[in-house]
């Protein structure tokens, strides 16, 4: 099973393990990850499970939806690394995948 | 907002034919018997048609997953020019983002939403918790007294007053202008303001900002959403763009005013009605983040939102016309068996118990919700402090609009440890 690390904005890091398949999100809600919310359960609606892909990561991911555009266009806090982990579909590749996650969801 | 009338019983949803059933009606929610009507929709007619209401026909949606498919779809169904079911008379409307679509929402919102950022919040988190925890303290143990102006209207019009800076002794002001803005008849249903009385109060509302704005201007920027929004280069020119300006304090008014102050007393009504969870609440005050939000599930403090179809265009076979009217009711997906496991029961420890409508989806979620969780966060932790037991003691009143769901009245006795 691959493991991700989602580090705290402040460099904290956690491990998260998860199901190839699964969503960045649910992986990270199901691993008790503080700083993920994911309050629309992975539906795109919400924006609470934003989070910074590492330099190494970003370039390796499918481009983001229109609708995910659209929910990250409303972060004051948007980078251009931002991402909506709930978008994020954990592949075999993706061992040691890391990103960072916001101070607080919004 | 009064109270029409106490005698009013609606009929039982079932023995309605289905094309005849009208949500919209504003004493389902004053009598909280909308709860049987979005079942029965659910049930039976999910993509809802109601031919002829005060509000013309609209479609309603009921489910938990069609709502955010509506929601998140903001090319086919627009907000402009009002998100409620009603419409504001001609020349009578407020233009703020809620009431847009990208890519003017856009702009607007992101400009206004770094005032109720978590980090900002925080800054005003101990003046709230010291004013909610002086008006706990003057409530007279033992005695019966009415929750909804001695607690959930004042603790949200102080918290309001200190999110402005707004002066202290005018406000009442804010919640004053607060129901005008929505309640209306014509908007959702409500009762007892009318529209002369509104665009006054509004006007007065617009005059009383302007001259704090002015008063503020130059001055050290505080926290308050007024120096917030002046030190932020995309609102700092607000104040020329009165009919913007306006709409933005008010939507920041109404915003945070009724919503939580009907999910205080809300809340209350839940406890009691679920003795066990005050059991379980009292056992474990850490339980009060999550209990936040199933109060606000459970409330429901917004029945509904509105889109217009901006095209033709299908939900669930139903053929939705390009110009009809959309109602999400957010209401009935928080009660939702296909989304929320057991949506009648409130349990403050539930699984996934974040994930509520009440909020709403996509572009227009609401900005304040961290705000909101934390003002009953506070108010939670400073009443568990005080007192072991907010005892309801009689029947509640509720607000007679279709938008609004509160209370008027709630008598209750506190209990000390």
């Amino acid at each position: 099973m691959p493991q991700v690390i989602l580090k705290t904005h402040d460099g904290q890091e956690n491990i998260a393990e998860g199901i190839t398949g699964d969503n960045l999100m649910s992986v990270a809600t199901s691993n008790n990850v503080a700083g993920i919310d994911g309050d629309c359960g992975g539906s795109c609606a919400c924006g609470t499970c934003h989070i910074f892909v590492s330099d190494d990561w970003i370039h390796s991911l499918p481009p983001p939806s229109t609708m995910e555009q659209a929910m990250l266009a409303m972060r004051p806090d948007r980078q251009e690394n931002s991402r909506l982990a709930c978008q994020i579909e954990l592949t075999d590749t993706m061992d040691g995948f890391a990103a960072t996650m916001p101070e607080y969801q919004m | 907002m009064t109270n029409i009338s106490n005698s009013y019983t609606p009929p039982d949803p079932y023995s309605l034919h289905l094309e005849d059933i009208d949500v919209s009606n504003p004493r389902l929610y004053e009598t909280w018997a909308h709860h049987k009507y979005f079942k029965r929709l659910r049930e039976e007619a999910p993509i809802h048609y109601c031919k002829e209401s005060p509000f013309g026909p609209f479609w309603s949606v009921t489910r938990m997953e069609d709502i955010k498919y509506v929601d998140s779809h903001h090319e086919l169904f627009s907000s402009f020019p009002c998100s409620l079911i009603g419409d504001f008379a001609e020349g009578e409307s407020l233009a703020n983002f809620i009431f847009m679509d990208p890519p003017e929402h856009d702009l607007q919102r992101l400009a206004v939403q770094p005032v109720v950022a978590p980090q900002n919040l925080k800054q005003l988190e101990g003046l709230i918790r010291e004013r909610a925890g002086r008006i706990l303290d003057d409530l007279p143990i033992g005695e019966t007294f009415d929750l909804v102006p001695r607690v959930s209207i004042e603790l949200t019009t102080q918290m309001l007053a200190t999110l402005f800076d707004f002066p202290f002794q005018d406000r009442h002001k804010l919640t004053y202008w607060s129901d005008c803005a929505v309640g209306t008849p014509e908007l959702a249903g409500g009762t007892d303001i009318d529209r002369e009385e509104r665009w006054a109060a509004l006007t007065d509302c617009l005059q009383a900002f302007a001259a704090i704005w002015k008063q503020r201007e130059g001055q050290p920027a505080g926290y308050d959403l007024i120096s917030l929004l002046q030190s932020n280069d995309a609102t700092r020119e607000m104040i020329n763009y009165p009919e913007t300006f306006l709409g933005n304090i008010l939507l920041l008014i109404v915003g945070g005013n009724d919503t939580t102050r009907n999910s205080i007393t809300g809340g209350v009504l839940a406890l009691n009605a679920f003795p066990q969870e005050y059991n379980k609440l009292r056992n474990n005050p850490a339980l009060i983040p999550g209990m936040v939000s199933e109060i606000i599930r459970w409330q429901t403090p917004l029945s509904h939102h509105r889109r217009r179809a901006t095209q033709d265009t299908e939900i669930r076979g139903q053929k939705i016309k390009a110009g009809d009217k959309v109602v999400m009711w957010w209401a009935s997906a928080n009660r939702d068996c296909d989304a929320i496991d057991n949506p009648e029961a409130f349990i403050i420890d539930r699984p996934n118990i974040r994930q509520h409508a009440s909020f709403g989806f996509g572009i227009h979620r609401c900005m304040g919700n961290r705000l909101a969780e934390m003002q009953l966060r506070i108010v939670w932790e400073e009443l568990l402090r005080r007192f072991r037991l907010v005892e309801v003691v009689g029947d509640p009143v509720r607000t007679c609009n279709n938008h609004i769901n509160g209370y008027l009245s709630l008598p209750v006795k506190v209990h000390a440890w």
